[in-house]
């Protein structure tokens, strides 16, 4: 009988935090800046500088250790980090070793409809290194390699998971979840695409029912949620396969290659660093009061499981809506902000999830974004222009296309291009009285009990009125004159 | 008169009555340098057309009636691993031997704003690790008391120059006695501040959590206003401290009645030059006349300092030094065809023999399965170091000792032996181990070779050691000795 295995995953995330200054100086963290702008003495490292710690750092760490649900450590102290690498100017990083600012969280994710809680080993803080660009294609190949120093010193909380992850789907659900605490919390845009979200991953496999772990590899490179799920999906399989042919795994960080669809060897453990760590000797070691703890728990927003929470137990929306619209901070403030607007959350909530959802991926914008076209208020009362018989679900597509193209708001759109719905009897009667003259058919066949008929006759109406009469009204109509 | 061998307080009075000027002050110093650093060799660089050109200032202001302060117009040299915009800064090392910064040390910043008149930068053991000036890469400094002699290190250069009379006062750093030992060396006042009293902005880092800057000057009173210049808090030094900093002048009462000084026992044993054992003797019968209480105390843990030292300064230096690499500044060497061997060649090449040999011992004493052992326990006897002197300052103001075990030594003498040349910082490197401040001051000479007298205080409590050091020095006249050149 084969032999089942199960998959080990812990994740370590890095996550850039949205201080307007550097973790050690005052140069600005502000992404994209032309190469070396964003720089100063400190952050080069030049010869006889010291750093100084950016309180809001300190903040932001806690803040996110406490959404973490994380104990505060009451002492903490930074660490240097030794190994040598042209984009860390002191060839050394200023991190935390043994007494990290928050320890002993964990958060919940969703697997199949089924809540699993993952435990947060440690959230520490560290300044990220700066960018190689090389000549060719890896500085090995190159005749020279530049520097850009502008992230250099840019705070990150590194954030450590148990490993209790048991699956590829797990481990993307809970980077996808970290995320959106990150973000609800403020401390981090986490963006992906820009480096200011990152993921290393250890995997092992063991078989069923074995206590050991078995030997891990590292995994690294792993730009979007998919490739995280696909890179630990491929070496899962990639080691049953060693053990299955009677290997053995070896200890080693290996590099997810996204063209291949595989993970390669980078190093092997026995080429791994003694990074020599130490207390940093120019920073002085960090007593946090209660006090302070508590004054940034009072600043701690709705978290995306209270708010899944509130859209289930006071809007009524199906666990799977409010799960897709909390999963992005952006998305559910717009919900929320549109729900000033209109009580009729489960309307909105489609549209969300239908139409702007769409617009969204096709046009790459923001629904934060300042020049987003359709501000949720806007949104809001094309649901109300619907629910009041204004419009119908159809014309309100069309509407909704001008409100991307337009800015405008929907009762304008409306006005503008008389699309309002028609619901004047009068206005109406006289194309029913047309269209009862032009089809003698079927209005025989009603009277003789084919109630089919009328749907044939009230679109023969919504035809002659572009679709702009009330359907109702007209059916009404109908079935008064054809008594 | 020889204006470049008075006192910085005796040039302020007559620049402030108008008796000489700026320029002519800092003329006499360049001068004396033309005639006499050929033998001294203190300088490695000289500013002489900015020093003439700041001198030119004070001057104006001065004949504009403006008010000066106590350090205004007189020139200084500075040790050449504080960072002066624009001005090179090499640490005596081939790895910076070409680099200028883009930014001034914080005590660079305070002298300039209190109008000093910076003649240049000062010879050094290669990135203050050495006790005799022998590591500097480019050459050697001198003792002018005897040219066959190191002048002390690491600060050998601004000891030598303020010695010889080439400034009137200068700025070293020490991280286990290299102000000290060289002022004991050559004849001057050598003051290492409580550590945090004095901001290490700009200061390129040998060990962080020992380095302090200091004065060196050619008495008590330069040395009282030098240091109220360059202390305080600076909010770019998170280890530098907020305290209140005193007019130290006011120390300066000439009275001892009642001073209760400890000896330390530990400081007096085998080793020790009988000729500098004798001097401190005298220079406790002396404040037993002035009046104070001497009474021998023990520091137990004395004997640990020495290894404590040489495995916490290097694990620090480890790190700090790891930023000379070649990518961004300094030495590089171009042959290498890849980035390893580029590193490799560069710190081989870059660094001198000295400065190797206490990465090593660093990097060594950190590696994984060595920390606990070394470098973990090295902090924990620092820990009782410290507690020693706590202890000793319940009953003591002040606690004195030679500065170092012996005078000045021959070239060669020590340098193939670097045990030997650790143990010249025997009576120095605790102090900078408890963070507390350190004076040295001239009692006396043997076989014409300076001898100096350390006095230890309270952490902050440098007025107490000027108090003390100022009553010795109105009662004697070692201070007022030079050396022929």
């Amino acid at each position: 009988m084969a032999i089942q295995y199960e998959i080990v995953i812990g994740l370590e995330v890095h996550s850039e935090l949205k201080t307007a200054s550097k973790i050690f100086c005052c140069s600005s963290t502000e992404f994209g800046g032309d190469p070396n702008t964003h720089i100063c003495p400190v952050c080069l490292g030049l010869p006889g500088v010291l750093p100084v710690t950016n309180k809001k750092v300190v903040e932001f760490g806690i803040k996110a250790g406490l959404a973490l649900n994380c104990t505060i450590a009451e002492f903490s102290k930074f660490d240097r980090k030794n190994y040598y690498y042209p984009d860390l100017p002191k060839n050394y990083q200023i991190s935390q070793y043994d007494l990290p600012i928050a320890e002993h969280g964990y958060l919940d994710i969703t697997v199949d409809g089924q809540q699993k809680r993952i435990g947060i080993t440690r959230v520490h803080m560290e300044e990220d290194a700066g960018k190689l660009v090389h000549e060719g294609e890896t500085m090995a190949t190159s005749r020279y390699s530049l520097v850009d120093y502008n992230r250099t010193g840019v705070p990150l909380v590194e954030i450590v998971s148990e490993p209790e992850i048991s699956s590829p789907e797990e481990a993307r659900l809970y980077l996808e979840k970290m995320k959106a605490i990150l973000q609800y919390t403020d401390v981090s845009d986490c963006k992906m695409e820009e480096g200011s979200l990152r993921c290393d991953a250890n995997i092992s496999v063991r078989p069923v029912g074995q206590k050991e772990f078995g030997t891990r590899t590292e995994l690294k490179n792993m730009n979007s949620f998919r490739a995280l799920q696909k890179a630990l999906e491929y070496e899962a399989e990639r080691q049953i396969e060693v053990l299955e042919d009677g290997g053995r795994v070896i200890q080693e960080t290996r590099t997810w290659d996204e063209a291949r669809g595989i993970t390669l060897s980078m190093r092997s453990k026995e080429e791994a660093h003694d990074y020599r760590y130490f207390p940093d000797p120019d920073l002085v070691p960090m007593v946090i009061s209660q006090q302070w703890i508590e004054e940034i728990r009072q600043t701690l927003p709705e978290l995306p499981d209270a708010r899944k929470e509130r859209y289930v137990t006071d809007y009524a929306l199906p666990v799977y809506d409010a799960e897709v619209i909390t999963g992005s901070k952006e998305l559910s403030d717009y919900f929320d902000e549109g729900l000033k607007h209109t009580a009729n959350a489960k309307a909105l909530s489609n549209w969300v999830m239908g139409e702007l959802l769409k617009y969204i991926n096709t046009s790459g914008l923001s629904v934060a974004g300042v020049d987003f076209p359709i501000p949720p208020a806007n949104l809001a009362e094309l649901v109300e222009l619907i629910d009041r018989g204004d419009i119908s679900g159809k014309i309100a597509k069309d509407v909704f296309a001008d409100m991307q193209e337009k800015g405008e708001r929907p009762s304008v759109i409306i006005e503008a291009r008389g699309l309002k719905q028609i619901s004047d009897e009068g206005a109406i009667a006289a194309v029913v009285n047309e269209v009862i003259a032009k089809n003698p058919q079927s209005v025989e066949d009603f009277r003789n009990g084919k109630d089919k008929a009328i749907g044939f006759l009230v679109g023969q109406v919504m035809k002659a009125t572009k679709g702009q009469a009330n359907p109702g009204v007209v059916n009404q109509l109908l079935r008064d004159k054809m008594k | 008169m020889q204006f470049n061998a008075l006192t910085a307080h005796e040039l302020h009075d007559r620049l402030a009555k108008k008796e000489i000027s700026s320029v002519e002050i800092t003329e006499a110093v360049f001068k004396r340098i033309d005639e006499v650093e050929e033998k001294v060799r203190s300088l490695v660089t000289q500013t002489r057309d900015k020093a003439l050109q700041k001198a030119a200032e004070v001057d104006m202001k001065i004949a504009r009636g403006e008010k000066i302060g106590p350090l205004e117009g007189i020139p200084v040299l500075i040790k050449d691993n504080m960072c002066t915009e624009g001005i090179l800064t090499t640490c005596s090392s081939k790895m910076l031997h070409n680099f200028v910064p883009p930014y001034n040390a914080t005590v660079v910043e305070k002298l300039k704003q209190a109008g000093a008149v910076i003649i240049g930068k000062a010879n050094m053991d290669e990135f203050a690790m050495g006790s005799s000036t022998e590591n500097s890469r480019f050459f050697a400094t001198r003792n002018p008391w005897d040219k066959e002699r190191v002048p002390g290190g690491s600060s050998g250069g601004s000891a030598a120059a303020v010695a010889a009379d080439e400034t009137i006062y200068s700025l070293g750093s020490d991280t286990g006695g290299s102000i000290r030992q060289p002022a004991s060396f050559c004849g001057v006042v050598g003051l290492k501040p409580t550590y945090g009293a004095v901001s290490r902005y700009g200061l390129i880092a040998y060990a962080s959590s020992l380095d302090q800057i200091g004065p060196f000057a050619k008495d008590v009173r330069d040395c009282t206003r030098v240091f109220g210049t360059i202390a305080g808090h600076d909010p770019k030094d998170s280890t530098s401290a907020e305290f209140a900093v005193p007019d130290y002048t006011s120390f300066l009462t000439g009275d001892v009645k009642g001073l209760r000084v400890g000896i330390p026992r530990e400081y007096f044993v085998e080793g020790t030059d009988s000729g500098v054992k004798e001097l401190i003797n005298n220079a406790i019968k002396k404040f037993e006349e002035l009046g104070a209480i001497c009474e021998e105390t023990s520091l137990p843990h004395t004997e640990y300092a020495l290894p404590v030292y040489y495995i916490i300064a290097p694990a620090e230096a480890s790190s700090n030094l790891a930023r000379y690499d070649g990518v961004k500044y300094g030495y590089r060497d171009e042959s290498a065809e890849d980035m390893v061997t580029m590193y490799m060649r560069t710190r081989s090449e870059g660094f001198g023999t000295e400065v190797k040999r206490r990465i090593m011992l660093g990097t060594y004493a950190l590696s994984s399965g060595y920390y606990d052992a070394y470098y973990l326990k090295a902090l924990k006897v620092r820990t009782l170091i410290k507690q020693d002197f706590d202890r000793a300052f319940e009953n003591f103001d002040i606690l004195i000792s030679p500065t170092a075990p012996t005078p000045a030594f021959k070239f060669g003498e020590k340098s193939d032996d670097p045990m030997q040349m650790y143990l010249s910082d025997v009576f120095t490197i605790s102090v900078n181990l408890a963070g507390i401040p350190g004076l040295t001051i001239p009692c006396g000479f043997v076989d014409g070779l300076p001898v100096g007298l350390q006095l230890m205080g309270r952490p902050f409590g440098e007025g107490t050691l000027f108090r003390a050091a100022y009553a010795f020095e109105q009662n004697t006249e070692f201070h007022l000795s030079r050396p022929k050149l």
